[in-house]
């Protein structure tokens, strides 16, 4: 699995806000930092398939050896994780694990199990039947996490995934996300503007705008 | 599919207008090939013009609309000014938001049986604080000036233009905006009115508008509180379309033309007033004065705020009383006697009234937000929301007074034969219900966090599955809010259920109104109390749906 | 395209000519009630009045059970809409399918529909069954209609009379007036406490028409149709008195009640003392029904009062000509006509004549109660000829010009 991008070029009304190729190798983290508006956001939708029309994009978009450039969002297998757990507030916590985990498991009885697995490894025992509402900031990431990593995704998509969490969860998080990255040779397009979330994703870092 | 919404919309809001415009116009030039009119002449504007008062009308009309339009926003602006972020503004928000679905004539009637001389509040204080053991022979509601009429229309205009205000209200970051302007040391009011107020008026401005042209061309209020000698303009049009004498047809063409005129002129003269406020603000912010003591002012704001809605409630209150009085004579407070003979008497002839009220509001409301949301969807498929020309559209038919292009509608109707028909009268309450469906649910369709549908997305649901598993449950709220009002409006349509169901389809509304002009006030009583009870059940519907499907789910339960 | 016209105008004359030839003919009853079942029959009537709603209620009911037919009370404001929305169907070439089937009527807008031949014609009314009991002798405003010759264009449904209530708690019956001049004098000495409704409505109007006949100084001018050449002169008296009596009335006549239910809540909320109606039970009904207290009480002018007839008539392109007329046929019944008659459901006298029923018909009209606040019908005083229906017309556009549009 690799993430690939093909001479992809981003601009707003004529302007070009980012333009690059790179090899996000599996298990690698490509991080692109730049200010707000520089259009690191805009690279993300573009990746992820939500990107505004009102944007002129070109180039390709590889995932996992396939061009997906042309695919609609949900066929790209491109999990995202935004600032905000952005947990579905109607659903439970298993109904939003339920609603990510992927299709090709079958079977009520083996997706609640693949659901239950998941919420031991991240340390969400017997929060299942929780409102999201009621959860902690650290339970609701990992909640997020989990759900993303449930629908087998090929490739990760961050958008500032870290930045509203307090310093000592910040750091746990980050180790969980790419350990969990690493251990699944997902590749990972990370963008941010905190120094410390290049730092420990290691990997290309790449500045745009300014 | 939802490429179709805005096309749609479009055909649907501008194409009625603009037919029923045409309908106006050429007969009001003598062209109506039915009855013979074909070489163009100003004879109908002869003809109306030798109506008698008919410019005695038309300047009634033109102050009404435009005294009732500047009350309101006066009224909701001071208050807005003076109390927004406080306990208080909370606790009358929540009293006004019911307001908002009671039908015009519901309050209008509830208002007429609460100030006429021989009303609730005259009784409330005679004859023991008055010494009156006969009413006193003063000449409310239907006084000459409209006086009446003006505050009746301002009893609703209140709570809809506070509605409206208070959606723009985050927009416009008030509450950040409002700690600004303190620690610049001005008082709440004034700094609220010098530096927020301005960008809060562009958003609500075409409400006002819409609320200006509606005052000023109303029917059905005008019916119950307006001036009898003569009327105002547009229930003289209504009087004249349905008269046997086919040729005063041509006069009401005319006439809605200056109805028309009248609605224009109302909205120009507004837009004078805004550039004198525009000046006089400028002028006032840059005094360097800071208007520190707004006591007064705060609580005149807040008064006429409670007084307002005071008023519906009670008179509410009185319309619920007659509806089961028996014998209930001057100065009694209370009826002698209760009886259900009322209700009786209106039951067996409610159903038929009420089930065409239902199936229309239902039929209309149900389109207008299916058609709302494909406009919303393809705004989020597009990237940018509709922009200026489209809003104008929206609001065209609440801009444009009913009578002017309700006629022309209505000829458009008879002569493909659809007058009177389940269909047409859904497709002319859409016209007005749409714009307010879409008004309701635009704004919480736009907040809604688009990310939602990218998470969903990018877990490998569909755009379709994305829309209706993560967007719509989370819409729930507004959209059943957004159909409880549309439903409001289509219960509380007047003028377009008089002509286009032509007294063969029947709502609740046309029923109370026809008893305006002094039927039995119990009977009255009754079919209000019905126009008032189905509108407010929608909103608790709207209310108790998502707290009972989203029970366990803290954050979208209310 | 003008050929296309010219066909499809061709072809409306063609279906036109056969629904004519089609029409039900009451010759043969049988024949009549039979086509009439499963008819839905649109009632075209004033609404205004609970009371006479529910009857035509348990009308429509009877009617469902005895002869299937479906009565659809449309409730007007006026009746001139009815006759608006025949007009206009006949302009747009709608002459089969019409949309009014049946319309209570009489006076102007039966004339006005007479003249434009809006109406079914061959005498139909004439030919009911029930018609044979009518009381044509005694009451000649069942044959002619505020001076227009009726011809069977429309069935007799009751009679009206002009007849003025009081509370005879407030009032004291001898200081009543007993004409229209001691009316003025009543009002000069009672100031606030009289009102009669704005023209044109239809009772308004006829109070005009009360003054008018008693001042005129020919009233046999009336009998004819207004010319304008000398209307100002017949009617100078009409105004003359009018100038002097509106700024006697409630609200000082800058307001006026907008119909008789409006006036009746004035007199009950002490408003006004001298109320008046067309029917002579309505104050006994209005007592039944809680609407006015128990010492209500009728009077009428002995010189007489405006008396009338009114009707139902069936448009020439209705499109349930049958059931209009088993309708209409019911309506005349003797039944029907002493349940009207009953102030419990409405009190409005009959048209039919007692000696002509059966024993057990005419029973149902002695058994019942006129009550304490009715006039009996020799107390009633002579019946006024209504005037020309021209006169109506012409005597509400200038009350318009002179009184309606303000000051």
């Amino acid at each position: 699995m690799e993430l690939k991008l093909d001479q992809v070029a981003i601009a707003l009304d004529g302007h070009t806000l980012v333009s690059l190729t790179e090899v996000v190798v599996p298990g690698s983290v490509l991080t692109v930092m730049g200010p707000s508006g520089s259009g690191k956001s805009t690279l993300l939708a573009y990746v992820g398939g939500f990107l505004d029309p009102s944007f002129q994009a070109a180039g390709r978009v590889w995932i996992n050896g396939r061009d997906v450039t042309d695919l609609p969002a949900e066929e790209r297998r491109a999990g995202i994780l935004f600032q905000d757990p952005l947990l579905f507030p109607h659903m439970t916590v298993e109904g939003n694990l339920l609603f990510g985990l992927a299709p090709h498991v079958r079977g009520r009885d083996a997706r609640r199990h693949a659901v239950d697995v998941a919420l031991d490894q991240f340390e969400l025992g017997g929060l299942g039947n929780r409102d999201p509402a009621t959860l902690s900031g650290g339970q609701k990431a990992r909640v997020a996490l989990a759900r993303v990593l449930l629908s087998a995704p090929h490739a990760l998509l961050l958008d500032e995934p870290f930045s509203k969490l307090d310093a000592p969860l910040r750091r746990a998080m980050r180790d969980l996300v790419f350990a969990e990255a690493r251990a699944r040779n997902l590749p990972v397009l990370l963008v941010t503007h905190d120094q410390a979330d290049a730092d420990a994703a290691g990997g290309t870092l790449l500045r745009i705008g300014a | 599919m939802t490429r179709l919404g805005p096309p749609l919309a479009v055909l649907l809001l501008g194409l009625p207008v603009l037919i029923g415009l045409l309908g106006t116009i050429l007969p009001a030039f003598g062209i109506l090939p039915a009855l013979g009119g074909v070489t163009p002449s100003l004879a109908p504007l002869e003809q109306l013009l030798a109506m008698p008062g008919v410019w005695r009308s038309a300047a009634l009309s033109f102050w009404i609309g435009l005294a009732s339009g500047a009350g309101s926003l006066f009224v909701v602006m001071l208050f807005v000014a003076g109390w927004s972020g406080t306990h208080t503004f909370k606790r009358l928000q929540r009293t006004i938001a019911p307001l908002l679905s009671v039908p015009h004539a519901a309050a209008a009637f509830g208002f007429a049986f609460l100030i006429a001389p021989s009303g609730f509040l005259a009784r409330l204080l005679s004859p023991e604080l008055t010494g009156w053991t006969a009413p006193p022979n003063v000449l409310i509601p239907n006084d000459s000036w409209g006086l009446s009429m003006i505050a009746g229309l301002m009893l609703k205009e209140i709570p809809f233009l506070l509605l409206i205000t208070l959606a723009a209200l985050p927009q416009v970051e008030a509450q950040r905006g409002r700690a600004v302007v303190a620690a610049l040391g001005f008082g709440r009011t004034a700094g609220f009115l010098l530096a927020l107020w301005p960008a809060i008026y562009r958003q609500i401005r075409l409400g006002i508008f819409a609320v200006l042209a509606f005052s000023s061309s109303v029917v059905d209020v005008a019916a119950i509180l307006g001036p009898t000698l003569p009327p105002t303009l547009a229930p003289r049009l209504l009087q004249w379309i349905t008269d046997p004498d086919l040729t005063l047809r041509f006069a009401a063409a005319a006439g809605a033309l200056l109805q028309l005129g009248v609605t224009l002129g109302v909205l120009l003269v507004w837009i004078g007033l805004e550039q004198g406020g525009a000046f006089l603000r400028d002028r006032v912010a840059t005094s360097g004065r800071r208007f520190r003591h707004d006591r007064a002012v705060r609580i005149v704001a807040a008064a006429g705020l409670a007084a307002s809605a005071g008023a519906v409630f009670l008179g509410l209150l009185t319309l619920a009383i007659w509806s089961i009085a028996g014998l209930w004579t001057f100065p009694d407070l209370l009826p002698q006697s209760l009886t259900l003979r009322g209700w009786e008497s209106v039951l067996p002839r409610l159903s038929n009234p009420l089930l065409t009220t239902l199936i229309v509001a239902a039929s209309a409301t149900l389109l207008a937000v299916a058609l709302a949301v494909l406009c919303l969807a393809n705004e989020d498929r597009r990237g940018r929301p509709a922009g200026r020309a489209a809003l104008w559209m929206i609001y065209l038919p609440l801009i444009i007074p009913q009578p002017a292009f309700l006629f022309g509608l209505q000829l458009a109707f008879v002569s493909v034969d659809l007058q009177a028909t389940l269909a047409a009268l859904v497709f002319v309450h859409l016209v007005f219900v749409l714009p307010y469906v879409f008004l309701s649910l635009s704004d919480p369709w736009r907040s809604l966090d688009r990310r939602y549908e990218q998470v969903a997305r990018g877990l490998g649901r569909s755009r379709r599955r994305a829309f209706w598993t993560v967007r719509m449950p989370l819409l729930l709220r507004a959209l059943l809010t957004a159909a409880a009002i549309g439903f409001a409006v289509s219960v509380g349509q007047y003028l377009p259920t008089v002509l286009i169901g032509a007294g063969r389809l029947t709502t609740v509304t046309t029923e109370a109104v026809a008893l305006a002009s002094g039927g039995n006030r119990r009977v009255i009583g009754v079919w209000t109390f019905v126009q008032m009870i189905l509108p407010f059940v929608g909103f608790l519907v709207a209310t108790l749906v998502p707290a009972l499907v989203f029970r366990r789910f803290r954050a979208v339960r209310v | 395209m003008f050929k296309a016209l010219a066909l499809a105008a061709a072809l409306f004359g063609a279906t036109a000519g056969a629904a004519t030839a089609a029409d039900p003919d009451p010759r043969n009853w049988d024949g009549v009630v039979a086509e009439a079942r499963g008819q839905k029959v649109f009632f075209n009537a004033w609404g205004g009045a609970e009371n006479i709603n529910a009857y035509l209620q348990w009308a429509a009911g009877e009617l469902k059970r005895r002869f299937d037919i479906e009565l659809v009370h449309v409730k007007l404001e006026d009746t001139a809409t009815a006759v608006a929305t025949v007009l206009a169907e006949k302009t747009a070439g709608r002459t089969e399918g019409g949309s009014v089937d049946l319309v209570w009527i009489n006076g102007e807008n039966f004339a006005a529909m007479k003249d434009a031949d809006l109406l079914l014609g061959n005498a139909w009314a004439e030919q009911l069954p029930n018609f044979a009991l009518a009381d044509t002798e005694n009451k000649p405003t069942i044959r002619t209609d505020f001076t227009v010759p009726v011809e069977g264009q429309e069935s007799p449904w009751g009679m009206a009379k002009l007849v003025f209530f009081h509370d005879s708690a407030r009032t004291a019956a001898g200081s009543l007036p007993t004409s229209s001049a001691a009316l003025l004098d009543w009002a000069r000495s009672h100031p606030g406490r009289f009102t009669y409704p704005q023209p044109p409505d239809f009772i308004g109007s006829s109070f005009l028409k009360q003054v008018l006949i008693e001042r005129v100084e020919d009233p046999a001018v009336l009998s004819k149709p207004a010319d304008p050449a000398t209307f100002n002169e017949v009617t100078a008296p009409l105004w003359s008195f009018l100038d002097e009596l509106n700024p006697l009335l409630w609200r000082g006549g800058q307001a006026f009640a907008q119909n008789y239910p409006a006036m009746k809540q004035l007199l009950a909320d002490n408003e006004v003392d001298i109320i008046f109606a067309f029917n002579p039970s309505e104050a006994q009904s209005a007592i039944a029904a809680g609407e006015l207290p128990d010492t209500v009480r009728s009077f009428t002018f002995p010189e007489g009062t405006l008396g009338n007839t009114h009707f139902v008539a069936i448009p020439f392109n209705a499109a349930a000509k049958a059931g209009s007329m088993v309708t209409a046929n019911f309506l005349l019944s003797p039944e029907a006509q002493a349940r009207k008659q009953d102030p419990t459901y409405w009190g409005d006298p009959t048209v039919l004549a007692l000696d002509k029923l059966t024993p057990e018909d005419r029973a149902r009209f002695e058994a019942i109660d006129l009550g304490p606040a009715t006039l009996k019908p020799d107390e009633l005083g002579p019946a006024l000829d209504e005037p020309h229906p021209s006169w109506m017309d012409a005597v509400e556009a200038e009350w318009t010009r002179r009184y309606g549009a303000g000051n």
